[in-house]
C-alpha cells in the first residue's frame, strides 16, 4: 500500500513526464523518446492510485482496464492512417462520456455520505473510498463548489461527448457530412444552453440528481446540434476544439475530485486544443465563433466571375513536363487521403528523386481533415519528413519552381483567397501555386469541391486540369516515367 | 510570288535580311527567292549556301528589283532604291517613317506598299516579328563586349596566387530588351551588375536576370507609357535619379546607357560630372547614340576617350558588328511577316489591312501613305502596379520596433491585469482548498500554452492522439469511486475505467505507430 505523501510525490512525477511529453514534440526525432515518458508517467499515476489509500474493488479493476487496454490495443494496430481523424473523435467522446459518468457518481456518492453523516454513522464505521472520506471532510462551502464543479463537469463531458459521435460519424462517412441544422438553429442551442443552467441553479439548491441526470442529456443534445451544423471543411477546427473540450472536462472532474494530477493534465490537454484551434482558425482567416456557429460568412457583393475555361491534359502530357522540370512541388489535400493515394504519390517521389529532380511537399495547415493530417499520411507512405515543408517555409518558393502537382486540394490553393474581396474565403492565406511554371490539378471532376468556392487557378493559363481518381492517376504517372 | 532580297546599299552594313534557313521556310509558303549576289557576304553567308537552300542568286540588285514582287532588306531604302519600286510592288524593312517622310510619300505616289519592321505592333501575337527586340537584344549583348573589350580589368573577380582581382561593376541605366540583354551579358562574365529603370515595375525583371535593381528615393508616381516604353519623366523625378547617379558613379567601371524616348532625343542621363567622377579606364557604353546620346561626351559612331581617361563608346552598328547573328534573327522575323501575309500558304500574298499587326506595320499602300496607324486599344500588357520598395532607414526601423515593443507589452500588462482582477474576484468567495487547485490549474493553464506552441506543424496529429491518451488520466477519478457501497456507481465507475483504458492504450499506441513512421531521408 502506497502512503498518501508517495502518492503525491508519484503524481508530481507523472505530471512532469506529462509536459515532457507534450513539450517533446518539437521536431520528429525528440517526440519518438517524449512519447516514452507520456508512458511512463501515465503508468507511474496510475499505479499509484490503484495501490493508493481508499481504493477498493481491485478485480473489478484490473478486469477493466484488461478489456480496456485489449480493445485500445486492437483498434491501435488496426486504424488505417486516412482514419485517423475519425479515431482521434472517437476517443475524444470517450473522454467526454467517462467525465458524464465520474460527474454522476460524484453526485450519487455525495448524498451517500450526506445520509450517512445525518444517520450518525462514524468516518471510521463508513468503510468509504478515498473519494469517499473527501467528501465526509468538506464544509458547506466547500460542497457547493462541489456542485458547481460537477455540474460543469457533466456540461461539458456531455457536450464532448455527442459532439464527437458526430465528428466521428461525419469523418467516418456514416453521417452526411453537410451542414444541417434543425429548424430554429442557435437559437435552439441557445435555449437549450439556458434551460441548462437553470436546472443547474435548481440543482445547486438541493433539487436531487434528476436535475443533472437532464443536464447531461439537454448538454448532449447542444453536441450533437452545434457539430451537425458544421460542414465538413470545418472539421480540423471542431476536432481540435473538441480535443480542448476533452481537457476542460477532465479538469472540471479533476476540481470535483480535488485531484491535482487530474487538474493539470486536463488543462495541459485543453490549452493545446485551445491552440491547436486558433492556429487551424488562423489558418482560414476565420473567427473561432463563425467556425462553429457553421456556415461560411458572406460578404457583401458577388463573387468575381472566372474567365477562361479549365484545359484538360493526360497522364502522357503531365509525364513530360515532369520529365523537363528540376523543381517539383506536390500540394496534396482531403482527395489524396480519400483515394488512398499516398503510396502512389511516394512511389512517384522517390522516382523523381532518383532522377535527381528536387521533390518538395507543400502542406497548408487545414489541408485533410485534422491538423496535421497529410504529415501523418506522407509519413506512413515513407515520404521523408524533411522535404514535407509548411506553408510558411515553401510559399516564397514557387516562382523558382518548374511543375506544381496539386492533388485532391481545392480552397488552398485558391487565388481569390488573395484576390477577390468577395471570396466566402479572402484573406485566408493560400499557397501561391499559381506562380510556379506549370501546375497540373489532379481532381476528380470540374466540380467546385466541398466548400462550393468557385477556384480560379483551374482556369489559369498555366494550370491544367488532370481528371481522374488520384491514385490512379499517379499511377498511370509513374508508368510514363 | 517572289520574295527578292538584295545587297545593303551602305558600305558598312554586314546584315542580310535571308539566311538558307529562312529560306527554307518562305519556300514552303509557296514563294519563290531571289537574292542578289554577295548579299551575305558580310554575314559569313555566300551565294552557293543560298543555291544549296534552292534561292536563285541574280548579279545585280535591278534584276532582283525587276523580277521580285516583294523586296526584303534591312536598312530604310535609299532615293534610288525607292526609285526602282513599281505599283504594286512590296518593300519590307526598317523604314523609321517619322524620319523619312518625303521617302515614304515617294513611294507612296509609286503606289508600292512599305512595310516597316520598326512599326509592328508591339503586342503579344506579334513578339515573333518584332524585329526591333531581336536587334535590341543583340546590342544589348555586343554593348558588353565592346565594353569588356576596352576595359583593361577581369570582369569577374578571382583569387590568385598573384593577388586578389577585384570584380567589375557594372550599371545598365534602362532596362528594356537591351538592358535586359546587357544585364544577362554582364552576370554570365561575372560582374557585379546594378541596373536602374524609371518603371519600377521592372526591378523583378531586373532581379531575375542576376542583377540588383537600384531604387530612388522618390515618393511621387512614375507612369509607364505604351508599348512598353517609358515615358518621359517629370523635373523632380529626374532630380532624383541623377542625385541618385551621382552617388554611384565613382564605383561604377561600365556604365551601359540604353534609355530611349520613342519619338524624342535621348534623355541625358549620364551628365558630364559622373564622366569626371568615373575612375580612368572606365568605359562607357552609349546605346543611345543614334538619338544624340544618353551622354552629351558621346559622339555618334565613335570611341572617344576622354580627359580623365574614361572611354565613351557610341557605336550605332552593334547589330551589324554580329551580322551573322542579327541576320539570323532579322530573316526570322521576316519570315514570320511573310507568314502572316500569305495566311493560305499558297504563294499568293493576301495584304490584310484589317489585321492588327499588319496594318500597324503598313506605312504605304495602294497609293496612300497609311503612317501613322489608327489609334487601336493599347496593347500594352497592363502588368498590376507594384508597390514601390523603399529601404526604411534604421531610425524608423527602430521607432516601428519600439512601437511594437510597447503594445505587446501594455497588451501583456493588460492580461495580466484582467487575470489578477479574476483571481481576487474568486479568491475572495472560494474557500482556501479550492484556491489551492485553482492555482494548479491556472499554473498548468499557462505551461500548456507555452509548451504547445513550440509544436511542429507536422507533428499536430501525434499531438492530438497522445493528449487524447493523456486525458485517459480521468482513469483516476473512476478508480477512486469504484469501491463504493452504490451498485449504481459501481457499474458507472466500471464503464468509465474501460473506456478510459481504451483511450490510454490506444491514444499512446497510435502515437507511437504514427511518430516510427516519420523518417529522415
Amino acid at each position: 500500500m502506497i502512503e498518501l505523501g508517495l502518492q503525491s510525490a508519484a503524481y508530481i512525477v507523472a505530471t512532469i513526464l506529462f509536459i515532457l511529453a507534450l513539450g517533446g514534440l518539437k521536431d520528429e526525432e525528440s517526440a519518438k523518446r517524449a512519447i516514452w515518458y507520456g508512458i511512463v508517467g501515465m503508468a507511474l499515476a496510475v499505479l499509484a492510485t490503484v495501490f493508493g489509500p481508499g481504493v477498493q474493488n481491485i478485480a473489478l479493476i484490473l478486469i477493466a482496464v484488461a478489456i480496456g487496454a485489449a480493445a485500445g490495443w486492437y483498434i491501435a494496430g488496426k486504424v488505417q492512417m486516412t482514419e485517423m481523424p475519425q479515431l482521434v473523435a472517437a476517443l475524444h467522446s470517450f473522454v467526454g462520456l467517462a467525465a458524464v459518468f465520474i460527474g454522476l457518481n460524484a453526485d450519487l456518492m455525495l448524498g451517500a455520505v450526506q445520509q450517512m453523516q445525518a444517520q450518525g454513522i462514524g468516518l471510521a464505521e463508513a468503510d468509504l473510498t478515498g473519494f469517499g472520506e473527501k467528501l465526509w471532510e468538506k464544509d458547506a462551502v466547500e460542497i457547493a463548489i462541489l456542485k458547481v464543479e460537477v455540474f460543469l463537469g457533466i456540461f461539458i463531458g456531455a457536450v464532448t461527448f455527442t459532439g464527437s459521435v458526430i465528428a466521428f460519424g461525419k469523418l467516418a462517412g456514416k453521417v452526411d457530412g453537410k451542414a444541417t441544422k434543425l429548424p430554429g438553429g442557435h437559437v435552439l442551442n441557445a435555449g437549450a444552453l439556458a434551460l441548462c443552467i437553470l436546472l443547474g441553479i435548481l440543482y445547486f439548491n438541493g433539487a436531487g440528481i434528476w436535475t443533472i441526470f437532464l443536464v447531461a442529456i439537454i448538454a448532449g443534445f447542444i453536441g450533437y446540434h452545434l457539430i451537425m451544423g458544421i460542414g465538413g471543411a470545418d472539421m480540423p477546427v471542431v476536432v481540435s476544439m473538441l480535443n480542448s473540450y476533452s481537457g476542460w472536462a477532465a479538469a472540471a472532474i479533476g476540481f470535483t475530485l480535488g485531484n491535482d494530477l487530474l487538474i493539470v493534465t486536463g488543462a495541459l490537454v485543453g490549452s493545446s486544443g485551445a491552440i491547436l484551434s486558433y492556429i487551424m482558425c488562423k489558418a482560414m482567416n476565420r473567427q473561432f465563433v463563425s467556425v462553429i456557429l457553421g456556415g461560411f460568412g458572406s460578404g457583401g457583393g458577388a463573387q468575381q466571375e472566372v474567365e477562361g475555361e479549365m484545359v484538360a491534359i493526360d497522364a502522357d502530357g503531365v509525364a513530360d513536363a515532369l520529365k523537363e522540370a528540376d523543381s517539383v512541388v506536390i500540394v496534396p489535400g482531403y482527395g489524396m487521403a480519400v483515394a488512398q493515394a499516398q503510396q502512389a504519390v511516394s512511389e512517384l517521389t522517390r522516382k523523381l528523386r532518383d532522377e535527381g529532380k528536387t521533390v518538395r511537399f507543400a502542406i497548408h495547415p487545414v489541408a485533410g481533415r485534422l491538423p496535421g493530417h497529410m504529415n501523418v499520411l506522407l509519413a506512413e507512405a515513407k515520404v521523408p519528413y524533411d522535404i514535407v515543408l509548411e506553408m510558411d517555409e515553401i510559399n516564397d518558393d514557387f516562382k523558382s519552381t518548374d511543375v506544381v502537382i496539386v492533388i485532391g486540394s481545392n480552397d488552398i490553393v485558391n487565388p481569390a483567397a488573395n484576390d477577390d474581396p468577395n471570396s466566402p474565403i479572402a484573406g485566408m492565406p493560400v499557397l501561391h501555386v499559381w506562380e510556379a511554371t506549370d501546375v497540373f490539378v489532379c481532381k476528380r471532376g470540374s466540380g467546385t469541391g466541398y466548400s462550393g468556392i468557385e477556384n480560379p487557378l483551374f482556369y489559369k493559363d498555366n494550370t491544367r486540369m488532370f481528371y481522374g481518381d488520384a491514385k490512379e492517376s499517379v499511377n498511370a504517372l509513374i508508368q510514363k516515367l | 510570288m517572289k520574295f527578292g532580297v538584295v545587297k545593303e546599299s551602305q558600305e558598312t552594313e554586314a546584315r542580310v535580311a535571308l539566311t538558307p534557313a529562312s529560306a527554307e521556310q518562305i519556300r514552303k509558303l509557296g514563294h519563290e527567292i531571289v537574292v542578289e549576289a554577295g548579299a551575305g557576304a558580310r554575314a559569313d553567308i555566300s551565294d552557293d549556301l543560298y543555291r544549296e537552300a534552292g534561292v536563285e542568286v541574280l548579279d545585280s540588285a535591278e534584276k532582283v528589283f525587276e523580277v521580285s514582287d516583294i523586296i526584303g532588306k534591312v536598312r530604310p531604302p535609299t532615293e534610288a532604291e525607292v526609285e526602282r519600286l513599281r505599283e504594286g510592288q512590296t518593300l519590307i524593312s526598317f523604314f523609321y517613317p517619322a524620319e523619312n517622310e518625303a521617302l515614304l510619300k515617294t513611294a507612296a505616289d509609286k503606289g508600292a506598299t512599305l512595310v516597316a519592321m520598326d512599326m509592328v505592333p508591339r503586342i503579344s501575337r506579334a513578339q515573333k516579328m518584332d524585329a526591333l527586340s531581336s536587334m535590341a537584344n543583340i546590342a544589348g549583348y555586343r554593348a558588353v563586349i565592346e565594353a569588356a573589350n576596352n576595359f583593361g580589368r577581369f570582369m569577374t573577380g578571382q583569387i590568385t596566387a598573384a593577388g586578389k582581382v577585384p570584380p567589375a561593376k557594372i550599371l545598365v541605366v534602362g532596362a528594356g530588351v537591351a538592358g535586359l540583354a546587357a544585364i544577362g551579358a554582364a552576370t554570365s562574365l561575372g560582374a557585379i551588375t546594378y541596373a536602374f529603370d524609371v518603371r519600377p515595375e521592372v526591378a523583378e525583371q531586373v532581379e531575375s536576370m542576376g542583377a540588383e535593381f537600384v531604387y530612388l528615393d522618390f515618393e511621387g508616381e512614375q507612369e509607364e507609357g505604351s508599348g512598353g516604353y517609358a515615358a518621359p519623366s517629370s523635373p523632380e523625378f529626374r532630380e532624383a535619379q541623377l542625385a541618385k547617379f551621382r552617388e554611384i558613379a565613382p564605383d561604377m567601371d561600365i556604365v551601359i546607357t540604353t534609355a530611349l524616348i520613342p519619338n524624342r532625343e535621348a534623355p541625358e542621363l549620364w551628365t558630364e560630372d559622373m564622366v569626371k567622377a568615373m575612375k580612368p579606364g572606365s568605359v562607357i557604353v552609349d546605346l543611345a547614340a543614334e538619338k544624340g546620346g544618353n551622354c552629351k561626351l558621346t559622339v555618334k559612331d565613335e570611341k572617344i576617350v576622354t580627359d580623365n581617361g574614361v572611354t565613351i563608346i557610341g557605336y550605332t552598328d552593334f547589330p551589324s558588328r554580329m551580322a551573322k547573328q542579327s541576320s539570323t534573327l532579322y530573316a526570322t522575323n521576316i519570315r514570320h511577316f511573310l507568314t502572316d501575309l500569305t495566311p493560305e500558304k499558297d504563294g499568293q500574298v493576301n495584304h490584310d489591312m484589317d489585321d492588327q499587326v499588319i496594318r500597324g506595320a503598313t506605312v504605304a499602300h495602294g497609293g496612300e501613305v497609311t503612317w501613322p496607324p489608327p489609334k487601336t486599344e493599347s496593347p500594352s500588357p497592363q502588368k498590376p502596379r507594384q508597390e514601390k520598395k523603399k529601404e526604411k532607414t534604421r531610425e524608423e526601423k527602430h521607432a516601428e520596433e519600439k512601437a511594437a515593443f510597447a503594445r505587446q507589452t501594455r497588451g501583456q500588462i493588460g492580461l495580466l491585469a484582467v487575470g489578477a482582477v479574476v483571481m481576487l474576484l474568486i479568491g475572495s468567495v472560494a474557500p482556501e482548498s479550492f484556491m489551492s487547485h485553482f492555482i494548479v490549474f491556472a499554473l498548468a493553464c499557462f505551461v500548456g500554452f507555452q509548451v504547445i506552441w513550440g509544436v511542429a506543424h507536422s507533428l499536430h496529429t501525434p499531438l492530438m492522439a497522445v493528449t487524447n491518451a493523456i486525458s485517459g488520466i480521468i482513469i483516476l477519478g473512476a478508480l477512486l469511486q469504484v469501491g463504493a457501497g452504490n451498485w449504481l456507481v459501481v457499474i458507472l465507475s466500471f464503464v468509465a475505467i474501460l473506456i478510459a483504458s481504451i483511450n490510454i492504450v490506444g491514444g499512446f499506441l497510435v502515437t507511437r505507430r504514427m511518430l516510427s513512421m516519420f523518417v529522415k531521408s
